[in-house]
């Protein structure tokens, strides 16, 4: 014992020897990205109980340290806490940076309410991961109309493009993952090709104001955001199976997060879906059964200072387009609307049969970014795109094998982005942009192009500011150039050339004469300004007001251009208009938003004057030998819109809530003093929902969805002889169906299952009456009734 | 650094590719419909009448053109075939062929103003129902009158009357539609 107690005594004495505890650690603690001071840090000497807090400068002094290596435990509200190992030998002077950043922070927070928003003065809506998994079996511009202001254009139920506030096709933006959406975009019966389930949210950006994305987005940006990364060692993943009863389909997503502490993450998404025939109330649609299969991989490191993302996703998408619907002339289209019902009625199947689309889209992306200290944050990114689409239409012999549209569309986009925040009360963000893309279209389906080969490069540059002008009042404001060119290779039928009047207007185009066609090479360039200027005025805690004003300029897409032919599923001639300038949109917005523990408000209003707006419409008949065709022609005109769009929700108490998403839009052909075709009806969603935690945390919603006639439409409809009957009758494709009122509910639970898993367990039925009615906005109106009424169950595991 | 050096050399392709364009190839359009011919050969002996509707731009702006050869005469059967054409290739290019293969997705529909005549079908596909390639048409007393040749495809052959040759029923894709105005003497 004695000896013990000898050795302890000399061990105490050697220690007391060697460790000399006068040193002194002066130390200043900055923010890492601007450099400013940050007070009421608390820095702890690790397994000790010294400590010091800094002062208003950021310093702070801890004495009596003794040498060796210490570990020091900085850490602040907001900021990650980090840990520094240091030598002492003599006093120690040093600076310690803390990652102290907002949008770091607001990123983690983005599943809760907070939104980072990408244009302070202009209205953005988040989608959560909770609301995207309700449509885990549907499609994008399903989901989207949870946003009051936003609705679809359909062709059928499997194809439903989103429109904000009236705008469509190539008047939004689609950002996947940071990488811009090329998926032929420009065709109202191509839908976007995504798989909602790969995303942990999507927002949506109302008006062209988001110019680091592009100058043409008149309607507005789609973001779709995947799981951003925490940094901790993880392995977590849910699957969501799901089954409905119209259309008898299936549909299975899983999704697997592999995270690191060091910063290295994974995210592996897979998703299929079937769905066989469709049912309206009272009969079978034919062949509007689809397939989906999606696969993605997101990978990459990513630290506050710097991060690399490799991103990597693949879907393929089958769809049938409904048989009644493929029709040849006028007189067809006349029977068909005479016809209650539609012609083609069959039994229940699964097959997909002509006419088809077959579409399959690759995105691979690489990014990187680094933070550099007191300037801010330089992002470099690289994607590469493919779009093949195939249409199959109702063809003879052999040839039904052989896709009658074969489109193949190659898009390299480089883009350079710097963001300028190390400045408090001023944020800059610059970029520059670098695309390439060439169409293909395979001459060996038989058929005419409807859209020619073409090559196409676009140049873009913009700058946005950001300025804290006090508590109350946020400004910013954006300039983008785009530059636009088009090297296109189309043959003209010569009749059809010289009826257009190009012969005269552009004969030096025709590179060969083949007699009844003429090759051309028509060569097209875009200039296209666009500049934003807003503000955001914070009245309250609780209430504040956006303003702003946009001007975007949009040039023409390959289709409004260059469309030439026949389109079965909509009996019609579409042709394309080689004059075409660019659109120019002049939108000032105001919205007023209302935030409480309680309830939620946003008035989003906005007028939109629209010079040389773009669009199709009727424009007499023509012969061929299958019968007359409707002509339908882009032209241009100038339009104004105006609409609001309100959303309310509101907690009444712990159990009870209620939520109203109304919106209505007035658009105007101003040079013709008519309505402008296409543009949704008001429309209102009231909902009611009870929630109680203590069921399983039960919860069940009852939503009614009351959409109004459009009764501001253009007439075109037109006489038309009908050698069949020998009579001429008044073909109306103009008016639009009348009001429906549909109800849903919507019902969920939760259950634990095991100690680390949960089950959420959904019954959602759609159109609960069964309602027969058909939609405005869906293409295929003049054929067949809308879907009829649909349980649907959905059980989803997250382990 | 090799990030920088993928960018670059991606750069370099993409506007290296962007040099090198060939000309498309033109379609060959296949199955496209320019003509339909009518022949009608009086039975015991007489004047063969042709119709005919040719659009030789297909789905161009210039409209098909109609042409009758002669009149019919009253009360008398006419051997009916019909003949689609593509008139675009050389030679012609005989679609009826293709027609034939598939009756069961094809037929003719003859329907008349003014009841001049009437049509039998007098072929039949592999169900045994007809296709309408070859017909009989008898006139009946003089006048004129529109005849309308229509080829459906797809058609709902078994629905009320389309055997018969009545299209009111017949539903499916019109590939071909042609007016005749007739006279019989």
């Amino acid at each position: 014992m004695k000896k013990i107690l000898v050795v302890f005594f000399c061990m105490n004495v050697f220690w007391a020897f060697s460790q000399k505890c006068t040193y002194n650690i002066q130390g200043t603690i900055l923010d890492f990205h601007d450099g400013t001071a940050i007070d009421n840090a608390t820095i702890l000497i690790k397994n000790t109980n010294k400590f010091a807090i800094s002062d208003s400068k950021g310093n702070f002094t801890i004495s009596n340290v003794c040498n060796g290596k210490i570990t020091l435990v900085i850490s602040h509200i907001g900021c990650k806490t980090s840990e520094k190992t240091i030598k002492i030998d003599g006093n120690y002077t040093g600076k310690f940076l803390l990652e102290h950043h907002s949008e770091e922070l607001e990123e983690v927070t983005l599943k809760g309410k907070i939104v980072v928003k990408k244009v302070a003065s202009l209205s953005e809506t988040v989608l959560s991961k909770k609301m995207l998994e309700n449509y885990s079996a549907a499609s994008l511009g399903d989901a989207l109309k949870e946003i009051a202001g936003v609705s679809s254009i359909n062709t059928g139920n499997a194809i439903v493009k989103p429109m904000i506030n009236g705008m469509h096709s190539s008047r939004i933006i689609v950002m996947n993952n940071g990488v811009r959406l090329q998926d032929q975009e420009w065709g109202i019966e191509h839908a976007p090709n995504i798989d909602l389930n790969s995303s942990e949210s999507v927002s949506v950006i109302k008006g062209a104001g988001a110019l680091a994305f592009g100058s043409d987005a008149i309607g507005g940006v789609v973001i779709l955001n995947p799981k951003n990364p925490i940094r901790k060692d993880s392995l977590f993943g849910s699957t969501i199976a799901g089954f409905q009863t119209n259309g008898n389909a299936y549909n299975m997503a899983t999704s697997l997060h592999k995270t690191y502490k060091n910063g290295y993450f994974i995210d592996a998404n897979a998703t299929h879906k079937r769905f066989g025939d469709f049912r309206a109330p009272h009969y079978f649609l034919t062949n509007t059964g689809s397939k989906s299969t999606a696969f993605s991989l997101n990978g990459g490191y990513k630290t506050f200072e710097t991060g690399w993302n490799i991103f990597v996703s693949s879907i393929a998408n089958e769809i049938g387009i409904l048989g009644a619907s493929h029709i040849g002339g006028i007189q067809d289209l006349v029977n068909a609307l005479n016809r209650q019902e539609p012609l083609i009625q069959n039994e229940f199947s699964y097959t997909i049969d002509n006419p088809k689309q077959d579409v399959t889209h690759f995105i691979a992306k690489a990014s990187y970014f680094k933070r550099f200290r007191n300037i801010g944050k330089l992002t470099l990114q690289y994607d590469f795109q493919e779009n093949q689409r195939f249409e199959y239409d109702r063809r003879i012999g052999d040839n039904r094998f052989i896709p009658a549209v074969d489109l193949n569309l190659q898009t390299h986009t480089a883009t350079a982005d710097f963001l300028f925040d190390a400045k408090n009360s001023w944020t800059f963000q610059s970029g520059a942009l670098f695309r390439f893309q060439e169409n293909v279209a395979n001459p060996a389906t038989g058929v005419r192009r409807l859209i020619p080969d073409y090559q196409k490069t676009d140049v873009g540059v913009y700058t946005t500011i950001k300025h804290e002008f006090s508590e109350n009042w946020l400004f910013d404001a954006g300039l983008r150039y785009d530059f636009n060119f088009y090297g296109v290779k189309k043959f003209y039928q010569t009749s059809r050339w010289n009826a257009l009047g190009y012969d005269v207007l552009f004969p030096e185009l025709v590179i060969q004469d083949l007699g009844t066609q003429l090759l051309t090479n028509p060569e097209l360039s875009f200039h296209n300004f666009a500049f934003s200027l807003g503000a955001k005025r914070t009245l309250s805690d609780e209430n504040s007001l956006l303003f702003n004003y946009t001007m975007a300029t949009r040039p023409p897409n390959i289709a409004e251009l260059f469309s030439d032919g026949l389109h079965h599923s909509a009996a019609r001639i579409e042709l394309g208009l080689l004059t075409l300038n660019s659109e120019k949109s002049n939108r000032f917005s105001m919205s007023f938003l209302k935030e409480n523990s309680s309830s939620k408000w946003q008035i989003d209003t906005y007028v939109n004057a629209i010079q040389d707006y773009i669009f199709i419409a009727p424009n007499g008949t023509e012969q061929t030998i299958r019968g007359a065709f409707p002509k339908w022609e882009y032209r241009q005109t100038d339009a104004l819109l105006f609409g609001f769009d309100i959303n309310i929700q509101k907690e009444f108490s712990e159990n009870w809530g209620y939520s109203l998403n109304t919106s209505y839009i007035y658009a105007q052909d101003t040079e013709n003093k008519m309505p402008i075709i296409d543009m949704p009806p008001f429309q209102m969603r009231n909902s009611i929902s009870y929630n109680n935690n203590d069921w399983h945390g039960f919860s069940s919603t009852l939503i009614s969805e009351f959409v109004g006639r459009q009764n501001r439409f253009p007439d075109f409809n037109f006489n038309q002889f009908i050698a069949e009957t020998n009579t001429t009758v008044l073909v109306d494709i103009s008016t639009p169906p009348n009001a429906y009122h549909l109800f849903h509910i919507n019902n969920t639970m939760n259950f634990d299952w095991g100690k680390h898993s949960k089950i959420q367990v959904s019954l959602n039925i759609n159109n609960l009456l069964n309602t027969s009615y058909r939609n405005y906005l869906n293409r295929l109106r003049f054929f067949a009734d809308d879907l009829g009424r649909n349980f649907q169950l959905q059980i989803k595991i997250n382990y | 650094m090799k990030k920088y050096i993928f960018l670059f050399s991606s750069l370099v392709i993409m506007s290296l590719t962007s040099c090198s364009s060939e000309d498309p190839e033109i379609v060959n359009e296949e199955e496209l419909i320019t003509t339909l011919r009518v022949t009608l050969t009086p039975q015991g002996g007489g004047n063969v009448v042709t119709l005919q509707l040719q659009d030789l731009d297909g789905d161009g702006p210039n409209a098909p053109i109609t042409t009758v050869s002669g009149p019919l005469q009253a009360n008398k059967t006419y051997t009916g075939v019909t003949q689609v054409l593509n008139e675009t290739e050389s030679p012609a290019e005989n679609i009826t062929l293709e027609v034939e293969e598939e009756g069961d997705e094809h037929q003719f529909f003859y329907t008349f103003s003014n009841s001049i005549a009437t049509v039998t079908y007098s072929d039949q596909d592999k169900n045994g129902r007809p296709v309408g390639i070859n017909f009989n048409l008898t006139t009946t007393s003089a006048g004129i009158g529109n005849l309308t040749v229509v080829l459906r495809h797809e058609p709902n052959k078994t629905a009320a009357g389309v055997m018969a040759g009545n299209i009111t029923n017949a539903g499916g894709e019109t590939d071909v539609e042609a007016t005749f105005n007739l006279t019989v003497n």
